[in-house]
């Protein structure tokens, strides 16, 4: 029997895509728990017994101050240990939305460090100055270690939902350690595949960047939804052009449980 | 001490809100502003800190590394030049929503001594800008004086405590004259009539006591028009004949005879629900928030799709909300700004006022906002109209509550403030710094991060089986939930244990505060220690405030002292019927009578840039309508995603493809002519919408909103009992049964003494489940090649139509409906769509024939050509223009693929149906008239422009 891959999708006040993502890990074989953070605080579950940390998409504490900033800050205050020794251990972090603001502001992303990991990119509020909910195109780096994505070449289309993902470095050498790393994951692209300014970028993020991981791959952070283009009947023109038979995040579950099955 | 950190971007980053600030400035025509600067404040009250502490919080928390500064104890430098700045706080009592999430992270950074926080924002503008114009700014763009405050320097931002001294107050009633009675009813804001306020003052006689003013209130509220609905379950006498109970005779009489085994709950609880599959059941209500909206927008709009939240959550033991949907009516958001009466807002303020709310509430909850409508009359300048609707799904073991003698009453989430107490008086009061803390409660802006975690917590306190009851505290508070979950059995309340908000509130504010995010829970007591450890766990706040009895009294009581004794019996039947007349004449209007356009080109262009037709993309995108992975057919359809489907679909399930459709019916203009009619209309546009997605009335079920005016007068009441008539004529005949609904009446707004109402509104909301979400089909054409098809017969129904609004008439032949024939046709459609040889389907609707299919060509990108000469018409229709864009109900475009053409064909015989073109390749619509003459020709991304262009804001 194939050994069981356990997956904390953490929660938390406001957090509101841990049922789909839960849903998305289940389906590709993984046991997925939903847990609040006030569990891993207190020390009832222990964040040492799952191979895959995912923090989902929502509103954590109604976004206030900044995106994902207060949960970041509980993070790195109350369990910066255990999220350390966890991703020392090899496991593996995936942050989705409110996820990926939270992975930044707490420096996880992109050094990998929670402790003394600066704040080196930011996702800021989108140019349009608005939430906005609109299906995106995205060109994945294939020479890029992330192990969410590996395999992965072709164009993929997801949906984003935010107010606040415009990827901002806080200096050129930044963006420049990130590119020759290749921790940039994906791209916002155009419909051909070519960078393309507003809505394609929906956000006005500098270098078109939608995803980042750590050097080492296994923790990576996304602006646009994997768990809502899951089902074939997610895709927002399925009508037209048929169902396909399965969604294009399918593919980021399944390296991830397949990676943990594989190494840890 | 007081901290003031003040936030601003480093140079060189760019500041989208200061930028979107500038915009609505230059749009309100103010020039003299060349740039905005915007700084987020924070203030701390932190007696014993020090500032090196303070700078690790700015650093740590408050402000963004990579693109923010902060400076604590100064501002950031002006720019060089004239400018002008100014901070804008909200006053005093009003809930600062950053407050409680600042607090717990300053609290995880270790530090503990910040007693409080609050926020302001400061904006620097620069320009010359002459104090009008400040003014101006302030009041239209940067704030709203109802709930905000500009901060001048030295106004303090924190306020002391107002403690409360408890002093038990009786009304004097028992001797009191009928002039004496209206003027306590007048005075106390109890909208109680004569006979209602004898009615009381009779039954304190009989006890030998005055009431207190609890006890008053806890009356006036439960007998409120609100609360009871006394105007449409009483007796009215329309045209010479009475009606006992108008709901009763129609709406919920469509029900009791269709007699649906899958309705599972109607008409009795928080929402309606029916059965969805052989686990679940699923339940839908929509609300209106009306006025508070009117006030304020953003607020109104927030704490009216939270309040609809909490319906199916508060329905049978907890249905968990799925969707939202929003319908909205506004006057037109070119309304010129000089014609404003005084005190109201611009509609284009409150709409987007309006929008931003419902998009913060329902994002910040993760539940998507799926379907909607925007209409847009003048009328509803000084009165808009804002429903919000939520979907819930729950076991089906989950319907039906308990009431048992001996639980406990526990009042779960949000803490107990002055919302929504006596808003009216407060703010006519004369204000001082002091009383602003007591006054400016009445509107509330919401905290939807409190109402997630009490949904969170509540569905598992639920599944563990840890409560037998649940309400939430809507209209009427803890007065009206607590009322109506316990009158079978009785209940005591000690109001000092609610938990409050600040200090300062008396018994009765606090049994009557209208205060959101709160829900009421009846426990076992064996159940009590976990239900409350379960709450805490996520840091929920659960208080025990009272006891379910069994003597069928509703007792009160504020540390110790007994503040109300009143009989359940009385409180919930005594209200004595209210009688009204209604009266509705036919009215007529003169009719059109100008000559048929030779090109209809131009006027395709109008409709489509029409306020009420144009696309609402600008709305539709600023809400998450994807949250929870559900959804199958997107508000946005086609080849751009930017094509306006015609119902939702979603998948409450993420383990099965059965799935919901909703779809919804307005149309406010035809009830100038005959609200019959309207009514009748709005059922058949949300019926056929579910059809046309792939839907089926087969387990179709229906919600009825009434939004009408003062009922007092009888033409008003007497136009609201036409359409309720038609309600039951035409639910009946569909086979679609109302299983909830809700009337607002009073919408009237006075103007220089004159009483303008609003149009009678009737939304009909619509739900049917879909076995197998995989059949649906969306509006956009698909395939060149493809033939078109024209379900549905066609009349020169124009009256009250966008086509002859454009001429400045509304003329006389409303869009009538063929209830012997809809139904057939519909069952037709459903089993084609089912079958899979429909491509594509579109309802006509707004704008007939012409406006949807222009629709469909640029949603999918593609040219078609039709010929009118083909289209089944009632008789003869001697005009191209009438053909094109008649609004008659129950008719459909539908694309089919030429090897389905014969199957598609028998399906539809004997109907009303016709081949009338198909779908091309090329870019053009072409439109050929009646002679063979072209009477639209025009390239399908000019369509598309005037159709996208009104609202690209």
């Amino acid at each position: 029997m194939a050994k069981e891959i356990r997956v904390l999708v953490l929660r938390a006040a406001g957090s509101n895509c841990d049922v789909e993502t839960g849903f998305a890990f289940q389906t590709v074989g993984a046991k997925a728990e939903l847990v609040h953070i006030n569990r891993l605080a207190e020390g009832s579950v222990r964040l040492d017994s799952y191979h895959i940390l995912a923090i989902p998409g929502g509103f954590t504490y109604g976004d206030d101050v900044s995106a994902g900033k207060i949960l970041a800050n509980e993070l790195k205050c109350k369990l910066g240990d255990q999220v350390q020794r966890f991703v020392d251990a090899g496991k593996l972090v995936l942050g989705i939305c409110n996820g990926f603001q939270v992975l930044v502001k707490a420096g996880l992303l992109p050094s990998g460090h929670i402790r003394d990991g600066r704040q080196l990119v930011t996702l800021s509020f989108n140019d349009s100055g608005k939430f906005e909910d609109r299906w995106v195109y995205l060109r994945p780096d294939p020479a890029s270690p992330c192990v969410f994505t590996r395999g992965l070449e072709r164009i993929i289309t997801l949906p984003v939902a935010h107010a606040e993902g415009k990827f901002v470095p806080a200096s050129q050498e930044v963006m420049d350690s990130l590119q020759s790393g290749h921790q940039i994951v994906f791209r916002y692209v155009g419909p051909d595949g070519k960078p393309a300014g507003y809505p394609w970028n929906p956000n006005g993020s500098v270098g078109d960047v939608a995803g980042i991981c750590d050097p080492t791959g296994r923790i990576f952070g996304l602006m646009p939804h994997p768990e809502r283009h899951f089902d074939p009947t997610h895709h927002p023109r399925w009508t037209r052009e048929g169902l396909r038979p399965e969604g294009d995040g399918v593919a980021i579950f399944r390296n991830a449980v397949q990676y943990a099955r594989e190494n840890l | 001490m007081i901290y003031r950190i003040e936030i601003g971007s480093r140079p060189g980053f760019r500041d989208s809100h200061a930028e979107g600030i500038l915009h609505d400035i230059r749009e309100l025509g103010v020039q003299s502003v060349e740039e905005v600067r915007f700084y987020p404040v924070y203030y701390l009250l932190a007696p014993e800190l020090d500032v090196e502490t303070v700078r690790r919080i700015a650093e740590e928390l408050l402000a963004d590394p990579v693109t923010q500064e902060y400076r604590i104890g100064s501002r950031f430098d002006a720019p060089a030049g004239p400018h002008w700045s100014v901070e804008i706080a909200y006053k005093p009592g009003v809930m600062d929503p950053v407050e409680e999430s600042a607090r717990k992270a300053i609290r995880d950074l270790g530090i503990q001594q910040v007693e409080g926080v609050k926020t302001s924002r400061r904006y620097v503008l620069r320009g010359v800008i002459s104090p009008s114009e400040q003014d101006l700014i302030i009041d239209k763009v940067l704030a709203n004086k109802v709930i905000e405050r500009r901060l001048e320097p030295g106004d303090r931002v924190f306020f002391r405590k107002i403690d409360y001294q408890f002093r038990r107050i009786e009304i004097p009633l028992l001797n009191a004259t009928d002039e004496e009675l209206l003027r306590i009813s007048r005075e106390g804001q109890l909208f109680l009539n004569l006979a209602e306020m004898r009615t009381i003052r009779d039954y304190f006689r009989h006890l030998g006591r005055n009431p207190t003013d609890v006890e008053l209130e806890t009356l006036a509220q439960t007998w409120s028009e609100h609360c009871s609905h006394k105007t449409l379950k009483g007796r009215i006498e329309f045209n010479g004949q009475v009606i006992d109970n108008l709901l009763r005779n129609t709406v919920m009489r469509v029900t009791e005879e269709l007699a649906k085994p899958w309705c599972l709950s109607v008409f009795r609880d928080n929402s309606g629900v029916i059965e969805f599959d052989e686990e679940y059941a699923v339940c839908f209500k929509v609300e209106t928030h009306n006025h508070p909206s009117a006030l304020e927008p953003y607020g109104g709009a927030n704490t009216g799709i939270g309040g609809v939240i909490r319906d199916p959550l508060g329905t049978g033991l907890g249905a968990k909300p799925i969707a939202n949907t929003d319908v909205f009516a506004f006057a037109p958001p070119d309304y010129p700004r000089h014609k404003l009466p005084p005190g109201v807002l611009h509609p284009k303020r409150i709409m987007r006022g309006v929008v931003a709310g419902v998009r913060d509430y329902g994002n910040r909850m993760g539940i998507p906002t799926v379907n909607g409508a925007i209409l847009f009359d003048e009328r509803y300048l000084g009165n808009p109209l804002v429903y919000a609707g939520n979907v819930g799904i729950m076991p089906k073991d989950k319907v039906h509550k308990e009431i048992v003698v001996g639980d406990y009453i526990v009042l779960v989430g949000g803490r107990t403030g002055r919302d929504g107490i006596h808003g009216a008086t407060f703010s006519s009061g004369e204000l001082t710094t002091e009383s602003e803390e007591i006054s400016s409660g009445a509107v509330q802006i919401g905290n939807p991060i409190t109402e997630k975690k009490v949904v969170d917590t509540l569905l598992q306190a639920r599944d563990r089986g840890l409560y037998r009851a649940i309400t939430d505290c809507g209209a009427g508070g803890l007065s009206s939930a607590v009322g109506e979950l316990a009158a079978s059995t009785g209940a005591e309340v000690h109001l000092e244990r609610v938990p409050l908000k600040y200090e300062g509130l008396s018994y009765t504010e606090i049994w009557i505060s209208e205060a959101q995010e709160r829900m009421v829970i009846f426990v076992p007591p064996e159940k009590l220690e976990e239900a409350l450890a379960l709450f805490a766990s996520e840091d929920v706040e659960a208080t025990v405030i009272g006891r379910l009895t069994g003597d069928r009294r509703l007792r009160l009581y504020y540390q110790g002292h007994q503040v109300a004794d009143l009989d359940m019996e009385f409180l919930h039947k005594g209200l004595p019927q209210v009688v009204r007349k209604a009266e509705w004449q036919p009215r007529s209007y003169p009719e059109p009578d100008f000559p048929e356009p030779e090109d209809l080109t131009p006027y395709l262009h109008r409709l489509l840039s029409s306020w009420n037709i144009a696309s609402k993309e600008w709305v539709i995108r600023q809400y998450d309508h994807e949250v929870q992975g559900g959804s199958v057919l997107k508000p946005l359809v086609g080849r751009s995603d930017d094509g306006p489907s015609d119902a939702a679909i979603l998948r409450p399930r993420l383990d099965s493809h059965r799935g919901i459709i909703l779809a919804n019916g307005i149309n406010p203009k035809y009830g100038d002519i005959d609200p019959y009619w309207m009514a009748a209309s709005a059922i058949d546009e949300a019926v056929r919408q579910v059809i046309a997605v792939g839907g089926s009335r087969e387990r179709l079920a229906l919600l009825d909103n009434f939004c009408w005016g003062n009922p007092d007068k009888p033409d008003r009441l007497g136009s609201l009992v036409r359409a309720a008539q038609a309600c039951y004529d035409v639910a009946k005949a569909y086979g679609t049964p109302f299983i909830s609904g809700k009337d607002s009446l009073n919408n009237e707004f006075a103007v220089n003494g004159d009483s303008i109402a609003i149009p009678g509104t009737l939304l009909i909301s619509a739900i049917a489940v879909m076995p197998d979400v995989r059949k649906a089909v969306s509006m956009d054409l698909k395939e060149a090649g493809n033939l078109l098809y024209v379900v549905g017969l066609t009349r020169p129904e124009l009256g009250g139509s966008h086509y002859w609004s454009l001429f400045g008439f509304i003329g006389n032949s409303v869009p009538k409906v063929d209830v012997e024939l809809a139904p057939r046709l519909f069952d037709a459609l459903s089993a084609a769509t089912s079958e899979g040889i429909v491509r594509a389907c579109h309802d006509c609707s707004e704008g007939g024939l012409g406006v949807a299919l222009a629709e469909m060509a640029f949603a999918g990108g593609l040219g078609a050509e039709v010929d009118l000469g083909r289209i089944p018409t009632a008789g003869a229709i001697g005009r191209n223009d009438w053909i094109l864009f008649s609004e008659s109900n129950t008719r459909f475009l539908v694309e089919v693929r030429p090897e389905d053409s014969l199957r598609f064909e028998a399906r539809m015989r004997g109907l009303p149906h016709a081949r009338i073109g198909q779908v091309t390749s090329g870019d053009r619509l072409r439109i050929v008239g009646l002679g063979g003459k072209t009477v639209v020709d025009e390239n399908i991304d000019a369509l598309k422009e005037s159709w996208q262009k009104p609202f690209r804001w």
